[in-house]
């Protein structure tokens, strides 16, 4: 059933305090929609369960990238196009501006923002594993304050997220600490332009006379939310490439991995594939 | 008339327009229905195809995807623009010399995602053009020719045909 526009009210009240205030006043009853590359399908769809929308776009105080001396800092109304320009997200955080350039296309990236992506939740985000694998740390704003959270707590199951019914998304905080470090990020899709990946794996590491310290393992699509694989991490910390550990590898990813039989793929398919991109990270950094 | 409708004014290919909508109303069916600008077609609907892309303060979008009131002030550029005073702008010109249009309905998509490709990039290479034209589906499945259009709009034609040819040599 096609969606129709007189069965949701819009409005945009144009600054970021209007929209806290909205949201503390009526806990629950509006819907933030930023560049609407998500919201705007449901609607054709006639599945968007938002009688009440208000706007976040042209909002300048969350269109930001700022760069402080231990970290860059992403308002989440940054669009895809925004982190793909930023010179230096291209130098330090060159995975996220890869994973950038992996949304949907020119059109989607320059509507689609990095919170969007996140607030939406699904287990396929582009932008999640590399975010995972930098530790990014997520704020989140509302009319009561400011709270700092890591990003690998904010999925809190399949669609949902930690943010209380007033709070917003305000932004993404990047460490500047992953110059020397290995990175990885790989996406298998079914082609390069607007596929929904899927399995994507992220990944940084420290590597020292051979020896892997630091490791972090994101994967998207593996998961009922993009998630890190605490267990697979493990398994490598402090270890030496060899074909042993990275089969010990292996064994604890197919373990730790909870895909599904979807449209677009099957479990084992995901799991396989994912083991696969473990396999090609790690040879790299041997 | 619903007291939820917005008052919005934009900016299309120059002239400025107010009119009175549903501000989820998507900017696509603005633009068609009630500004009776048709070239800017309807594909899928979700943002999939780029058939409704039209350029909005500079940037290409899916028309399709905005709900009008976020593009509230906006100048937008629809593929009726391109054309001045009855001269095809250089890119539909090409398009006609190269055979780069078939059933015509992804033809305003590919004109304008060209159009940004080259206001950011004005001598792209085929991968440059490839990429900003992979969010546009052409279910005549006639990408090479409209690549090529691209191509000779961005070096003019007998530069287009080098580079094909470089191009076959490579391949060999």
């Amino acid at each position: 059933m096609r969606g129709n526009a007189e069965a949701h009210e819009l409005i945009a009240p144009g600054s970021l305090a209007a929209v806290l205030e909205l949201l503390a006043c009526a806990p629950g009853e509006w819907t933030p929609i930023a560049g609407g590359t998500e919201l705007m399908v449901a609607h054709a769809a006639g599945r968007l369960d938002a009688p009440k929308l208000v706007s976040l776009w042209g909002i300048a105080d969350l269109r930001f990238i700022r760069t402080t001396p231990d970290r860059i800092v992403i308002g989440a109304g940054a669009t895809f196009s925004d982190l793909r320009a930023h010179a230096g997200i291209a130098a330090e955080l060159p995975l996220l501006a890869r994973a950038a350039s992996w949304i949907g296309s020119i059109a989607n990236q320059s509507r689609a923002t990095l919170g969007g992506n996140l607030v939406n939740g699904s287990p396929a985000a582009d932008s999640s594993p590399a975010l995972l694998a930098y530790d990014a740390e997520v704020e989140l704003l509302s009319v009561r304050g400011s709270r700092r959270m890591a990003y690998a707590d904010f999925h809190t199951g399949y669609k949902r997220n930690a943010l209380a019914v007033d709070e917003l998304l305000y932004a993404v905080h990047l460490p500047r600490r992953f110059g020397q470090h290995i990175q990885y990020l790989r996406k298998v899709g079914t082609r390069r332009a607007m596929a929904i990946s899927k399995v994507a794996l992220g990944a940084t590491a420290r590597v020292v006379d051979g020896v892997l310290s630091e490791i972090r393992l994101a994967a998207a699509s593996l998961a009922p939310f993009p998630a890190r694989l605490y267990q697979t991490e493990a398994a490598l910390q402090c270890q030496i490439v060899t074909a042993e550990t990275i089969e010990a590898a292996r064994q604890a990813l197919l373990a730790e991995a909870r895909p599904i039989d979807d449209i677009r793929s099957t479990a084992d398919y995901r799991s396989q594939v994912a083991a696969n991109l473990l396999k090609e990270f790690l040879l790299q950094s041997g | 008339m619903s007291e939820c409708w917005s008052r919005i004014h934009i900016t299309v290919n120059g002239e400025d327009r107010t009119f009175h909508v549903p501000p989820m109303k998507r900017l696509l069916d603005v633009l068609r229905e009630d500004l009776h600008l048709t070239g800017t077609k309807e594909g899928c609907g979700e943002g999939e195809c780029g058939s409704c892309s039209v350029r909005m303060n500079g940037e290409l979008v899916n028309s399709c995807l905005v709900p009008v009131l976020q593009a509230e002030g906006a100048s937008i550029e629809t593929v009726e623009g391109l054309a001045n005073a009855g001269e095809l702008h250089p890119l539909q010109q090409a398009f006609l010399a190269c055979g780069g249009a078939q059933c015509g309905i992804c033809t305003p998509g590919m004109l304008m995602a060209a159009t940004q490709l080259l206001a950011r990039n004005p001598h792209p290479d085929m991968a440059e053009i490839r990429e900003g034209l992979a969010g546009n589906l052409c279910r005549c499945t006639g990408f090479k020719r409209i690549f090529e259009s691209v191509l000779a709009a961005a070096h003019g034609p007998d530069d287009a045909a080098n580079r094909e040819t470089e191009q076959a040599t490579h391949a060999r």
